[in-house]
Formats: C-alpha cells, sequence, structure tokens
C-alpha cells in the first residue's frame, strides 16, 4: 500500500546505514535498502556470498561509481567473485576494443579488484571452485549465473544486476524478496517432455533448443520440466547441458529459476515443486525444431567462424571437444574458430592436453571475455555457427551476423568443412 | 472521471524512487529494455519496437514493464549522467533494474530521477504527448502525476 514501510532493519544494519562502519558500507545499505523498499521488503537477509556482473565497461557512469566506492575504501564483506570484463587480460591481442573501452575497462576491472573481489573473470563461477551450498542465500548477477545457482545448486538469488551486485558484496545484506522467499520457488508451468524422443534428447543441441521453448512459455515465471534424461553427478555431461539450457532460457525469457523433476535438488518430486494452479504444456519434437530455428537466423550454407563456449566453456566440454577433435583434419583456413572460458578452466584444460589439442586444429582461445561482448571477431564475418542458445540469441543484434545453432560434434564438423554441416535426422 | 477537456487528472501512485520532474508523455506500447534498446543520446534504436526512432530524453515515459538485461541498470544511469534520461518513469509494476540506476545516479550525481508505480488502468489514461507533472516522495511513500490534456 502507498506509504507503508514495512521494512525493519536490525540494530547492525541501522549502523551501517548511520555510516558507523564506514561511508562505503552506508552507501551500499542506502542503494540496497533503497531496493527493499522499492520492492516491499520486510527485511534484509545475510548473504554468503555474490557474484558481480559490473565488471564489463558500459560506460563512464559505472566507472566512477565503481571508483567512488574504491576511493571511500569500500572492501567486499563476503566472497565476490567477478563475470567477464571488456577485455582479455591474458591474450591482449585477440580483443579489438576501442580505446574509451580498452582504457576504461581495465580501469573498471581494476577497481573491482581493489574492493577485495575475487578476479576469476567467468560468467561461469560454479566452474571456477564458487558454489554455494543448498538453501543458502547470495546475490549474484549474469542471467546464466542466477539460473544455475538457483536451479542445480539450490541456493536462492533473486535476478541482481549492475551495483547491486557489488553493494551486496560490500553490505552482505540483500531485500529478503523475490526468489529468496520459499512461496516464489514454487512452479507456475509445467512442461512435460516425455513425448519427446530419447534420441533427441541425448543429443546436446537439443538443450538450448529446450531452453528457447522454456524462455518463451515461462517469461519470468517458475517452471517444473518432467521427461528429461540426466544425472548431475555424471561427471559433466548433465551439468554441461542443464548449463546450455538455463543460459538459453534466460535470454530468451528471465527465466531465474526451474525445477527439473528427478534431477534437481529442489525438485525429488513434482509435488514437492508443484505451485497452486499450475498448468502443464506437453513438449513434442517439432516445438524443439522449432525453438532450434529460431536460434538459426542464416539462410545459406556458407559459414565464416565458430563460436564456443558461452556460457564459458568447462573441464568436461573441453574434453569432449579433444576427443572430436583427437585423430581428425585440422579446421578450414576459411573458418575461425574461438572458444571462451575460464582462466581457472583454461588451466586445467592445458594441463591435461585439451588445451593443446584445440590450438593444434586451429582454433583460438579466449579468456576473461567472451566472443559477443567486445570486438573479438575480424571485420567481414557474416555468419557464425555456435552450440550456445545464448550466443545465438544476442549475437545477431550486438555483433550484426548471423547464426546457426548446432551441437558441439555439427560444429567441429562445419569448422572442418568450411560450410555448415548439420545431421537433421534426429528432429523428424 | 476527470481529464476532459483542459481539465487536469491526478494519479496516485506509489514512489519508487523521489523526485520532481515536468514533461511531456511517451506512453510505450511495448516493454523496451534500455540495454540494446536505446543509443546513447536517448533515442529508440530497438529494431522490434513499434516506437523506434523517438526519444526518451527529457519525456516522462510511460510503460507496463521493463523488460530484459539487468545491464539496464548501467545504462539508464549513463544517460542520466550524460543528460539523455527520461525526465520521469512511470510503471505499473516495480523494476529493481531501473529503480538502482536512479539509486546510483543520486548517490554520483546528485541527480533525483522519479519513478512511480501507478496502477495499470492509470498508467493507461496517460497518452503519448499530454503534459504531466510528477512528484514523488521518498519511498515507499506517496507519489502523484497530474496530467493535462494534450
Amino acid at each position: 500500500m502507498p506509504g507503508d514501510d514495512a521494512l525493519v532493519l536490525t540494530a547492525e544494519e541501522q549502523s551501517m546505514l548511520a555510516g558507523e562502519q564506514g561511508p562505503a558500507t552506508a552507501m551500499c545499505m542506502r542503494l540496497i535498502v533503497g531496493v527493499a523498499r522499492a520492492n516491499g521488503a520486510e527485511r534484509l537477509v545475510p548473504i554468503e556470498s555474490a557474484h558481480a556482473d559490473g565488471c564489463l565497461y558500459h560506460g563512464v557512469a559505472g566507472l566512477e561509481f565503481t571508483e567512488r566506492l574504491v576511493s571511500l575504501g569500500a572492501r567486499v564483506r563476503v566472497r565476490t567473485t567477478l563475470n567477464v570484463g571488456s577485455l582479455d587480460l591474458l591474450h591482449p591481442g585477440l580483443v579489438r576494443a576501442d580505446p574509451e573501452v580498452a582504457e576504461n575497462g581495465r580501469r573498471l576491472m581494476d577497481a573491482h579488484v581493489a574492493l577485495g573481489c575475487e578476479p576469476i573473470w567467468s560468467c561461469a563461477p560454479y566452474q571456477s571452485g564458487h558454489r554455494p551450498a543448498e538453501g543458502s542465500h547470495v546475490a549474484w548477477a549474469e542471467s546464466n549465473a542466477i539460473a544455475f545457482v538457483n536451479s542445480v545448486l539450490g541456493a536462492r538469488t533473486d535476478r541482481y544486476g549492475d551495483f547491486i551486485d557489488i553493494a551486496a558484496g560490500v553490505a552482505g545484506r540483500v531485500p529478503y524478496s523475490g526468489l529468496h522467499l520459499t512461496r516464489n520457488r514454487a512452479a507456475a508451468l509445467v512442461l512435460d517432455f516425455s513425448a519427446v524422443p530419447a534420441a533427441l534428447l541425448d543429443d546436446d543441441v537439443a538443450w538450448p533448443a529446450i531452453g528457447a521453448l522454456l524462455g518463451e512459455l515461462a517469461g519470468t515465471r517458475v517452471a517444473a520440466l518432467t521427461g528429461l534424461p540426466g544425472d548431475l553427478n555424471d561427471g559433466g555431461v548433465t551439468e554441461d547441458r542443464v548449463k546450455a539450457l538455463g543460459a538459453t532460457a534466460a535470454s530468451a525469457g528471465g527465466v531465474a529459476l526451474f525445477h527439473i523433476v528427478g534431477m534437481t535438488p529442489e525438485a525429488p518430486t513434482l509435488a514437492a515443486v508443484l505451485g497452486p494452479a499450475a498448468t502443464t504444456v506437453p513438449v513434442t519434437a517439432h516445438d524443439l525444431r522449432r525453438a532450434r530455428e529460431r536460434l538459426s537466423t542464416a539462410a545459406t550454407k556458407s559459414l565464416d567462424a565458430v563460436s564456443l563456449g558461452t556460457p564459458h566453456f568447462s573441464l568436461s566440454e573441453f574434453a569432449a571437444l579433444a576427443r572430436e577433435l583427437r585423430d581428425g583434419p585440422s579446421f578450414s583456413s576459411s573458418i575461425d574458430v574461438f572458444v571462451s572460458t575460464s582462466r581457472a578452466v583454461l588451466a586445467e584444460a592445458e594441463a591435461r592436453g585439451y588445451a593443446d589439442t584445440v590450438r593444434d586444429a586451429g582454433g583460438r582461445i579466449l579468456t576473461d571475455t567472451c566472443t559477443y561482448v567486445t570486438q573479438v571477431l575480424r571485420d567481414g564475418i557474416r555468419t557464425v555457427m555456435t552450440n550456445s542458445g545464448k550466443w545465438a540469441w544476442y549475437a545477431p543484434a550486438n555483433l550484426g551476423i548471423d547464426t546457426v545453432l548446432g551441437s558441439l560434434a555439427e560444429c567441429v564438423a562445419s569448422a572442418r568443412a568450411g560450410r555448415v554441416v548439420r545431421d537433421e535426422r534426429l528432429w523428424g | 472521471m476527470s481529464g476532459c477537456g483542459d481539465d487536469p487528472v491526478t494519479l496516485s501512485g506509489r514512489s519508487l524512487h523521489p523526485g520532481q520532474a515536468n514533461g511531456v508523455v511517451l506512453a510505450l506500447d511495448e516493454p523496451l529494455s534500455f540495454w540494446g534498446g536505446v543509443d546513447p543520446c536517448g533515442v529508440i534504436v530497438d529494431a522490434h519496437h513499434p516506437q523506434r526512432g523517438s526519444t526518451v530524453a527529457g519525456q516522462v515515459l510511460a510503460m507496463q514493464v521493463g523488460r530484459g538485461s539487468s545491464s539496464s541498470t548501467a545504462v539508464l544511469a549513463e544517460l542520466i549522467r550524460s543528460g539523455h534520461a527520461p525526465a520521469a518513469l512511470l510503471l505499473a509494476e516495480c523494476d529493481a533494474i531501473l529503480v538502482i540506476g536512479a539509486l546510483v545516479a543520486a548517490e554520483i550525481y546528485g541527480t533525483t530521477l522519479p519513478i512511480v508505480q501507478l496502477a495499470p488502468g492509470d498508467l493507461a489514461r496517460l497518452h503519448t504527448g499530454t503534459r504531466a507533472a510528477v512528484l514523488a516522495h521518498t519511498a515507499p511513500l506517496a507519489a502523484t502525476v497530474t496530467a493535462t490534456s494534450r
């Protein structure tokens, strides 16, 4: 109701807001309290960790905000990992940023490190050792990471973004609202995949298509998915698929939480997550084919580049790519192949020889950033194949190129052939 | 119902961010993402948006909900810094992504961009081209929007 101030702060929180713990903490608390009042939250909740994405440069305001925090002496009081920046600090030659982005993007990344954040520079912190416990409250930004930490790990975050993420890390608090509340985590919608052929669901290309369909049907609502195979403890295959599903659903809709019945931690049964008045939608192979086609804007078989690793490539994805490449021909000289990953995963991929296998085939490995948020692809590239539904969703508008969605195997086959190669038999 | 002829109509809402502003209403037909949807001068560039080419700068921007990316926070803060932001935002649902942009700009630049939540039916009574005066107290106190005819 207008005029009702339901928010009650603890003595500790009032002290932080009053500036007794320094001006930086007070400023961050003003932001948290401002959002809590707008949301109608009744209290704040302490968080165990944060993941901040304000380190990607969008303009001077973000830089001045972060440098203000540094000058006020701010330090994060909970573990706070960092999302991608605008630059690849390990391989600077791969990014062709303009001078403003190069200079200010670097300052923005440095300012976040000065606040005490962990510079993992990855959109997949869950692959760099940041995996909060089930039921813990966290403040995560970056839509795929939000969907993953809520759905796959069962920790609780609302949708956070620039400024509020780092403010939460400094204050160690967020409004107790949105997906922090149990009542908001129930499914309003059920998608049933039991009529989709097992052979299609066993191919990794089905999973971004599932995500695109989920995003389209759910919007920002919580959905439960039934009839999907997999085991999150199988060494990475299922986790990689669910990562792709969530990243695409968060892009095509505003999905921040989904439950896969029998797989994800909050959904041992459908009854455990089913909200009142939830409706059920049966899904067919035809629906998934349609979703895949929406992620493929290219009209011809011609191809200029292949982009893998959005969200960042995992170690198990590197292992799968190395298996595809072993003893086979190199990529066509007409195709630029990029793999985006984190520096932590790259170090492990180097140790296991996967990175050299990719480079020997003609691929280039990018860290700390991603091929769709900064200038990496050379001018003149028009059609790009990817195994990422998220990349396929954003790249046409961000980069002005056409996309083709395919499986990892199809991306490799296409990069070798120099043109789009896809196996249509799976799709019926 | 008032608002016919030259009689002003006053709508009561909920303040999401405090401030006071006057301007001409731009009522969006569809949600708009500031990230990727608005250029640095405040012009709508989203190719799929029916009001592509309109400018949000200096307008009293009325939309049912925001859309999409959390990076819209940084884009709104940047528009406020550069002087190309809307004069006020009127929404039917609270959108924390936009509230944070206004809160940060207030901290860094001392600006006061009012953001008001109105009932959907009241929001629909505001038409593009109407002049509107917006007064929002500190959230979550009351806010008023007084609109005159075109």
